[in-house]
C-alpha cells in the first residue's frame, strides 16, 4: 500500500484516500499539431519500469489533483508536488538521483 | 519423444519410471534461426506450435528470460470465455475455445480443459441491458451463450445468494462451453510440442538488446549471447513496453498488476465459473478444492508482481455478500502479475515499425482464455505478413480510430 501526502492540503493517507489519474505533465496536441504528434498525445504513454511521473487525487479527501514521483518496480514514493507546474521541482528530482543515480523520464532526468 | 498413454503409464509402471524423459530440452541457444519468439508463457509457446504445424516453420527458438509459465500463465484464473461483444474479439476468443476443446488430443498433454460453463452475473439492470446485448451479438457470430433468469443462477449454482440487498442477481450471460483449464499443463504441453518438432525452447535467457538493419530486425542480444532470426515475434506481456524501446518505437500499452488467491480445499460446491463484473470478482472451484478468486486490477502502473490488501479486502467483501458460504473461509495463497493494459482492453497482435518484427501483447486481464487463438493467429501473421484473425488487432487501429472497444462493452472483467 502506497503512503502519499497531499501537497494541497498536507494529509499524509493510503493510497486508498486518493485516485491514480495516469501519466504527469502531458503536452496537449490538438488543431494544429501533426497526427503523429495527436496519436502519441492520445494513446502513447510512458511504461516505465523505474521511476515514473504521475497525477494523483485527493479523491476521499479535498479532491484536488497533484503530481507523485514514485517507482514502479520497488513502489518507492520520492515524494509529491503540486499540480501547478510544468516539470518536477529540483528537490525531487535531486532526491530521485540519490536513489536512482542517471534515471531519466521524458526530458527529464 | 514418446507419446503418452495408458500403455506407457502401464509400461513404466513395470520398470520402476525409469524410462520417462522430459518433456521438452533445454539446448544451448544456435547463433541463428528463422524465426525467434521471446517469451516461453502460453501465447509464445502457442505461436511457435502453430508457425510449425500450421506453416511448416520449424527452425525456431523460444527464449525466456525466467522459467517456462512463470509469467501470467501461471498466475491466471484459468478461466476459458469467448462472450465477447465485438465480432474482431469474439472471433479470436472463440477460435481459442474451440481449440482448447481437443487440445489434449492434438498434444497428447492432459491440459484439463474442463467446460463446465461460465455464467457471468448480471447485478444491475445497466448490466441486464448490456448482457442481453451480448447474447444477440454473439447469436450472430456463432457463439453459442444465452442470457439467463435468476431461478437457473440459483439451479446452476445453489450456494450463491441471489436475493442480496445490495448486489441481487437479475440474470445471468451463461456460456455453457466455457470453463477452465490448468493452466501450467498448456504452457507445459505447447513446449512439449515445440521440443518435438525439433524447436528449441531456452529458459533462463533474457533479451537484452534488439539489433536492427535496414529498418528490418536482424537478431537479439541476451544474456546468452547472440542470436540472429530472420523473423521477431514478442511475446512478453507486462514487459511489451521496455522491449518495444529496445526497438526503438512506442506501443500504446501500460503495465498494472493484477491479482488472484486461492482459499483452502473444500468438498466440491460449485461447478460452474461464476464472473460478477459490477463487483469486480469471479470465483471458480478448482480440481483440489480450492476457491479460486481473482480480483480488480491496480489503477496506476506496477511492476511487483504483487497484490495488494486493498483490492483483496474489496473483492472478498463483495463476494461473499454473493456467496455467503465462503464468508469463515481462510485464503491460502495470493499472488499478482502484470498485465500489459491497451487503451479499448483489446489485444495487439502487429506488424510494427521495424520491419519482421512483430508484437503480441495487451491481452490486459484476460489472456489465458485466448491462447491457442493467439498462436494460430499470430503464427499466420508471422509466416504470411497478415491473418483474418489478427488484422483489426493491428497497432494501427488507435491513430486511425478502429478501436475493438470491450471495455465499456461489459464484456471484460477488469
Amino acid at each position: 500500500m502506497l503512503t502519499l501526502e497531499c501537497p494541497c492540503c498536507g494529509v499524509v493517507a493510503e493510497e486508498t484516500e486518493f485516485s491514480p489519474g495516469g501519466e504527469a505533465h502531458l503536452k496537449r496536441h490538438g488543431p494544429g499539431s501533426g497526427e503523429e504528434a495527436f496519436a502519441a498525445y492520445l494513446f502513447e504513454r510512458e511504461n516505465p519500469a523505474g521511476v515514473h511521473l504521475e497525477r494523483w487525487r485527493h479523491s476521499n479527501g479535498c479532491g484536488k489533483w497533484f503530481h507523485a514521483a514514485r517507482n514502479t518496480v520497488t513502489l518507492e514514493v520520492y515524494g509529491t508536488y503540486p499540480a501547478q507546474t510544468f516539470e518536477p521541482p529540483e528537490d525531487i528530482r535531486r532526491r530521485i538521483s540519490e536513489r536512482v543515480p542517471g534515471w531519466r523520464w521524458r526530458e527529464f532526468s | 519423444m514418446k507419446r503418452y498413454s495408458v500403455f506407457a503409464v502401464a509400461r513404466e509402471a513395470l520398470r520402476h519410471h525409469a524410462g520417462w524423459r522430459r518433456a521438452w530440452e533445454s539446448p544451448a541457444p544456435e547463433p541463428r534461426y528463422d524465426a525467434v519468439i521471446v517469451g516461453a508463457g502460453g501465447h509464445g509457446l502457442a505461436s511457435a506450435y502453430y508457425l510449425g504445424k500450421n506453416h511448416g516453420i520449424t527452425n525456431v527458438a523460444v527464449i525466456e528470460k525466467g522459467w517456462l509459465g512463470g509469467g501470467n500463465t501461471g498466475r491466471n484464473t484459468t478461466i476459458i470465455r469467448s462472450n465477447y461483444l465485438q465480432d474482431a474479439s469474439a472471433a479470436i476468443y472463440e477460435k481459442a475455445r474451440a481449440l482448447y476443446e481437443t487440445l489434449s488430443q492434438e498434444l497428447n498433454y492432459n491440459v484439463m480443459f474442463s467446460p463446465r460453463g461460465v455464467m457471468m452475473l448480471a447485478q444491475t439492470q445497466h448490466e441486464v441491458r448490456g448482457y442481453l446485448r451480448t447474447a444477440h451479438a454473439n447469436a450472430l457470430q456463432g457463439v453459442s451463450t444465452r442470457f439467463i433468469d435468476p431461478a437457473e443462477v440459483k439451479r446452476l449454482c445453489p450456494i450463491m445468494n441471489i436475493e442480496g440487498p445490495r448486489y441481487p442477481v437479475l440474470g445471468a450471460l451463461w456460456q455453457p462451453r466455457g470453463g477452465t483449464a490448468r493452466h501450467d499443463a498448456v504452457a507445459w504441453g505447447y513446449a512439449r510440442a515445440c521440443s518435438e518438432m525439433g524447436m528449441h525452447v531456452i529458459e533462463n535467457c533474457e533479451v537484452t538488446g534488439i539489433r536492427t538493419e535496414d529498418g528490418a530486425v536482424a537478431g537479439v542480444s541476451t544474456t546468452r549471447g547472440e542470436i540472429d532470426c530472420g523473423k521477431l515475434g514478442m511475446v512478453v506481456a507486462g514487459h511489451s513496453g521496455r522491449l518495444a524501446a529496445m526497438a526503438g518505437f512506442r506501443l500504446p500499452v501500460e503495465s498494472v498488476a493484477l491479482q488472484a488467491l486461492v482459499s483452502e480445499p473444500i468438498k466440491p460446491c460449485m461447478d460452474v465459473v461464476v464472473m460478477a463484473n459490477t463487483v469486480h470478482g469471479y470465483m471458480s472451484q478448482s480440481d483440489k478444492g480450492e476457491m479460486v478468486i481473482g480480483g480488480g486490477a491496480d489503477g496506476f502502473n506496477n511492476y511487483t508482481q504483487r497484490g495488494s490488501f486493498h483490492h483483496i479486502e474489496e473483492t472478498v467483501r463483495a463476494l461473499c455478500e454473493t456467496f455467503p458460504v465462503i464468508s469463515r473461509l481462510k485464503m491460502l495463497r495470493q499472488w499478482g502479475g502484470i498485465v500489459d493494459m491497451t487503451g479499448d482492453r483489446s489485444p495487439i497482435l502487429s506488424k510494427t515499425p521495424v520491419r519482421n518484427l512483430f508484437v503480441n501483447c495487451g491481452w490486459g486481464t484476460g489472456g489465458f482464455k485466448a491462447i491457442p487463438g493467439s498462436g494460430w493467429g499470430f503464427a499466420e501473421l508471422m509466416a504470411r505478413g497478415g491473418s483474418p484473425l489478427c488484422d483489426e488487432f493491428s497497432l494501427g487501429r488507435f491513430r486511425e480510430g478502429r478501436f475493438i472497444d470491450e471495455s465499456v462493452a461489459a464484456g471484460v472483467a477488469h
